[in-house]
């Protein structure tokens, strides 16, 4: 899933600090799972913004909403009657979210309540790690399961730098080598000669380097 | 509540919108409760709420969380005393204040 984390109160209530009413919208998806932009995050925040207006002397209307998802246009249609009487808008969805409000309601302010930080999952409760540099052409079939592009701190793809020290990446000795971890998963499943197998150079054309990207299924298109 | 487990963020930031001075959540003590981390966790939550309300300007001192059994009659009223004194000194919630303003000034 997408992972966000809530910027800080005071840097939201500055951009839209000239506005009296907002709609503070909510994402049942990823960001309800790791606690960032869900309903109750949605909540709290609209909260924090109008105790911290009120301090001010400058009180703040606020309505909430929890949109089924902020990354399909038709949830967001959802908000047309909502966002008649607002100010602005502030979208606790990840950045395509945010996105998507401005996209449909180009007269308002829309804003975000996150940062969107990366694609990951969960360790224990409250813990999330990046997993995935969404690159386009998964090799995770060549690498025992194990991202170099993400876990590899350089992102090296034929094996590990002269850094490397008992399983530790050289930039922390709390990050896992990514080839460390490659080499003992390979080894263990006992396709060690698979890692030496030529590679052509990754095409990174599929990634970022080609421009933003989509992705098509024409069987599900009905006009 | 059945269990200070279930406090919730939402809940605790209302009371202060709603006016309260001062706010204390009574969970059991460590290692008496029925649902084993519901205690621990109405602490994490009335310690995020205070980081919040500190954040936003409010003051997290309004709001604390002690660790209290039903047999406690005593330390229980020593929490209040001791909550009470902190709010004496705090004053009225800033939030009260502002609107008693704006309806003095208006009126
Ligand atoms: S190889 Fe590419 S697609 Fe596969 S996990 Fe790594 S970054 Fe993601
Ligand atoms: S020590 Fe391992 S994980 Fe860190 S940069 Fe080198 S190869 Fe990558």
């Amino acid at each position: 899933m997408i992972i966000a984390q809530q910027k800080p109160v005071k840097d939201i209530a500055a951009m839209i600090s000239d506005c009296n009413k907002v709609l503070l919208v909510g994402c049942a998806g990823c960001v309800t799972v790791c606690l960032a932009g869900g309903e109750k995050e949605t909540e709290v925040l609209a909260s924090s913004l109008r105790i911290m207006r009120k301090l001010e002397d400058k009180p703040l209307e606020t309505v909430t909403y929890v949109a089924t998802r902020q990354c399909d246009p038709e949830y967001i249609a959802a908000l047309d009657n909502l966002v008649k009487d607002v100010d602005a808008v502030v979208s606790l969805a990840c950045g395509v979210g945010v996105q998507y409000i401005a996209e449909r309601f180009t007269d308002k302010w829309v804003v975000p309540a996150l940062d969107t930080k990366f694609i990951g999952g969960s360790t224990v409760h409250g813990n999330w790690e990046e997993k995935c540099g969404l690159c386009g052409d998964c090799i995770l079939h060549r690498t025992g399961g194990i991202c170099p592009i993400i876990r590899c701190s350089k992102s090296i793809l034929n094996g590990p730098c002269g850094g490397s020290q008992y399983g530790k990446c050289e930039i922390s000795k709390d990050i896992d080598c990514a080839w460390q971890l490659i080499y003992d998963r390979m080894k263990a499943l006992g396709k060690l000669d698979k890692l030496m197998e030529f590679q052509p150079p990754k095409d990174w054309s599929k990634s970022r380097d080609g421009g933003p990207r989509k992705a098509v299924r024409e069987d599900v298109m009905i006009d | 509540m059945p269990c200070s487990g279930t406090i919730d963020h939402r809940v605790l930031l209302q009371t202060f919108e709603d006016g309260a001075d001062g706010v204390f959540v009574a969970g059991c003590m460590e290692g008496d409760c029925h649902f084993l981390k519901g205690n621990f966790r109405a602490k994490k939550r009335v310690q995020q709420v205070k980081k919040i309300l500190d954040e936003i300007g409010f003051g997290g001192e309004r709001l604390e969380f002690y660790n209290l059994s039903a047999a406690q009659g005593q330390r229980f009223a020593e929490i209040v005393k001791e909550m009470t004194e902190r709010v004496l000194k705090l004053g009225p919630n800033p939030l009260l204040a502002k609107s008693c303003k704006k309806e003095g000034g208006a009126a």
